[in-house]
């Protein structure tokens, strides 16, 4: 193939374009991040949560979340005792966003449950999505690929926790991303930076340094439905045996 | 938004899979019920279901072609659906549906027709003009020989395409049953049973389909309908409904005897949601009565138009009674929670893209196809013969 210098001139910026492209896909350059170093979860300690919905809404804002849709909600419990049977009344109203309503109820056991993907290590939406377009990180985290999703929606009925929705606009399926922009960057998520609290604690299991470690063994730490063998990694600690 | 009781996900609160996910197990249901249907003649020989093996391999490609339509107008990414192909999820089931679609489309029924309807091809090829001739003759793909040793060698291997093709229908069917039983999120849905029972209401369901479309059409054509053909396809129904039936139960009875965490909320919504669609519409009209009715002309002697109106009844009862099980899974199994605490409800749209229009046009168009197939490629043997006399007056 003959080029000359006229031919060479022009296609030059294309070239660096596309070099360009094929840098942006390699996380790797962006800071010194090293994937197999990390192995990310997340810990919530249903004590400390307080239904402000300080983290919903962070988390909306950070994430451009549409609205009526959640990558993370709060759901409150109220538990009863009327004639020696227990009553069990849950809601999440805009997925706690705004925070609740007080309720000074005598004899009703109340407490806040933090809700968001559990980035299962053996996670069944993963498992069915068609194209791979859904994936578990070498660190852990859980992600879909925006520009491959089919919006089949298969992984949102696959998912046992309920925290993946269809973008209205976008058609793919979201759900929480654990911030990755965030956390390759050396921050932690915004729901945990947000929280007055400390009610969330993102947890690298790969660092022995990581106070989660020392929180699991001196903890009675429970995942959500662990019959489901998913290898859920949002640890809870306090969580109640009525929590689904 | 959705009427909702009780407390759902947020996310849950809508449903993800619409009429149209209701309407593909129903489409290949009748592919492979179908396709079983004509492989009685073909393999297991039973000569007296003869008149409905070509309608039936007809009709099974009918609505094959139009199977996958529901699904790609369903996603919403339909240009992206490529890429099923060509870069497959292997652990996931739905990512297998392209290969099992062109595997039973290409290898087993197009092949099996154009093997059985070779000769009546080439016969075309030399009787028609103009642009039919010019279809026939592509049809023929350049192979004119229909010398008794051609059509022998046809023969056996049509007769091996049909053995292939019979796991290749439960495949198809079997596969669909196992994207909804894989579930185990979703305590509805996750049972292993629910592949084998989607193949047994698959097999009657295309049955009961080609039982109707085969009186129907004979009705039309001012044709006499043979009495000993329907009296075993609704024979055959019978046998499978009773199959279908049995495992339907065990399911329920295993479901009810174990209980288990799920239980309550299931059985709340089967007595309040699901109620009309599935106990009333489903078990009793669609199941309870055809089979009654067709265990009916097994044990007492009717007139033979007494006989057509029961089998016509029960066919018809049949199909609504299987489209409302397909629904009952498909819907039914997103109006709870699963954190099995709430309810939601389906709002299906008119004229949506998933709404009841485009579900109602794609439960048609395969009739329309059908149609033109049965106009180009007739199934009749009475046609077969004149066509044979047509090609002997042509090779004199």
């Amino acid at each position: 193939m003959n080029i000359t210098r006229r031919h060479f001139l022009v296609l030059l910026p294309a070239a660096a374009l596309a070099w360009e492209h094929v840098l942006a896909g390699t996380p790797e350059l962006s800071s010194n991040y090293n994937t197999s170093d990390h192995w990310w979860g997340m810990l919530v300690d249903i004590e400390k949560c307080i239904g402000c919905g300080s983290c919903v809404r962070a988390c909306a804002k950070e994430n451009n979340v549409p609205d009526g849709y959640y990558r993370t909600w709060i759901e409150r419990y109220r538990i009863k005792e009327v004639n020696g049977l227990e009553t069990l009344e849950v809601d999440s109203p805009d997925g706690g966003k705004n925070g609740f309503p007080s309720s000074d109820e005598p004899g009703v056991k109340q407490f806040f449950v933090p809700k968001m993907c559990n980035h299962c290590a053996d996670s069944p939406c993963t498992q069915v999505c068609p194209v791979g377009a859904t994936f578990v990180s070498p660190d852990g985290v859980v992600l879909i690929d925006e520009k491959y999703c089919l919006g089949c929606r298969y992984c949102i009925q696959a998912c046992p926790y309920g925290c993946r929705f269809l973008h209205p606009e976008k058609n793919v399926a979201q759900k929480c991303t654990l911030c990755y922009h965030r956390i390759t960057q050396g921050l932690t998520t915004a729901c945990c930076e947000n929280c007055p609290t400390g009610a969330r604690q993102l947890a690298d299991l790969k660092n022995p340094k990581d106070p989660i470690h020392e929180f699991l063994r001196t903890h009675k730490v429970q995942v959500l439905k662990p019959h489901l063998a998913t290898q859920a990694k949002l640890y809870y600690n306090g969580l109640d045996g009525a929590v689904r | 938004m959705p009427l909702t009781d009780g407390f759902m996900y947020p996310n849950e609160v809508e449903l993800q899979w619409s009429v149209l996910i209701v309407l593909y197990p129903f489409l290949t249901g009748l592919v492979a019920g179908a396709f079983i249907l004509a492989s009685l003649e073909r393999v297991f020989r039973v000569e007296a279901v003869k008149p409905t093996y070509r309608l039936a391999l007809l009709t099974a490609l009918a609505f094959l072609l139009v199977a996958p339509m529901p699904l790609q107008l369903h996603l919403g990414h339909p240009e992206r659906s490529f890429e099923m192909y060509l870069t497959p999820h292997r652990s996931s089931a739905m990512a297998m549906f392209g290969f099992v679609y062109l595997w039973y489309l290409m290898a087993v029924l197009v092949l099996e027709i154009w093997l059985d309807y070779r000769k009546d091809i080439v016969l075309l090829a030399q009787s028609t003009t103009g642009l039919k001739r010019l279809f026939y003759r592509v049809l023929t793909l350049g192979s004119n020989n229909i010398s008794p040793n051609a059509l022998a060698i046809d023969n056996r291997v049509g007769y091996i395409v049909t053995v292939i093709g019979i796991p290749s229908a439960f495949l198809l069917h079997g596969y669909v049953g196992f994207i909804f039983g894989s579930v185990k999120a979703n305590p509805w849905w996750s049972t292993p049973l629910m592949p084998v029972v989607f193949l047994f209401s698959a097999m009657v369901s295309g049955i009961a389909a080609v039982m109707l479309l085969y009186m129907l059409l004979n009705r039309l054509r001012k044709q006499p309908i043979d009495m000993r053909c329907v009296d075993t396809v609704a024979k055959y129904l019978f046998y499978a409904f009773i199959i279908d039936f049995s495992l339907e139960m065990l399911d329920l009875i295993h479901r009810i005897y174990e209980a288990d965490e799920s239980f309550h909320s299931l059985d709340f919504m089967v007595h309040s949601r699901l109620y009309i669609s599935q106990i009333v519409v489903q078990i009793l009209l669609g199941t309870v009565l055809p089979i009654a009715l067709l265990g009916l002309t097994q044990i007492a002697k009717f007139t033979e138009i007494v006989r057509k109106r029961i089998y016509v009844s029960a066919g018809c009862l049949t199909l609504i009674g299987i489209f409302a099980m397909r629904w009952n899974v498909v819907i039914g199994g997103q109006l709870f929670s699963k954190s099995f605490l709430g309810y939601t409800t389906y709002k299906m749209g008119f004229v949506a893209k998933e709404g009841l229009l485009p579900a109602i046009l794609l439960t048609l168009l395969p009739f329309f196809i059908l149609w033109a197939l049965v106009k180009l490629l007739p199934p009749w043997p009475e046609e077969e013969t004149t066509h044979m006399a047509h090609g002997t007056a042509a090779g004199d």
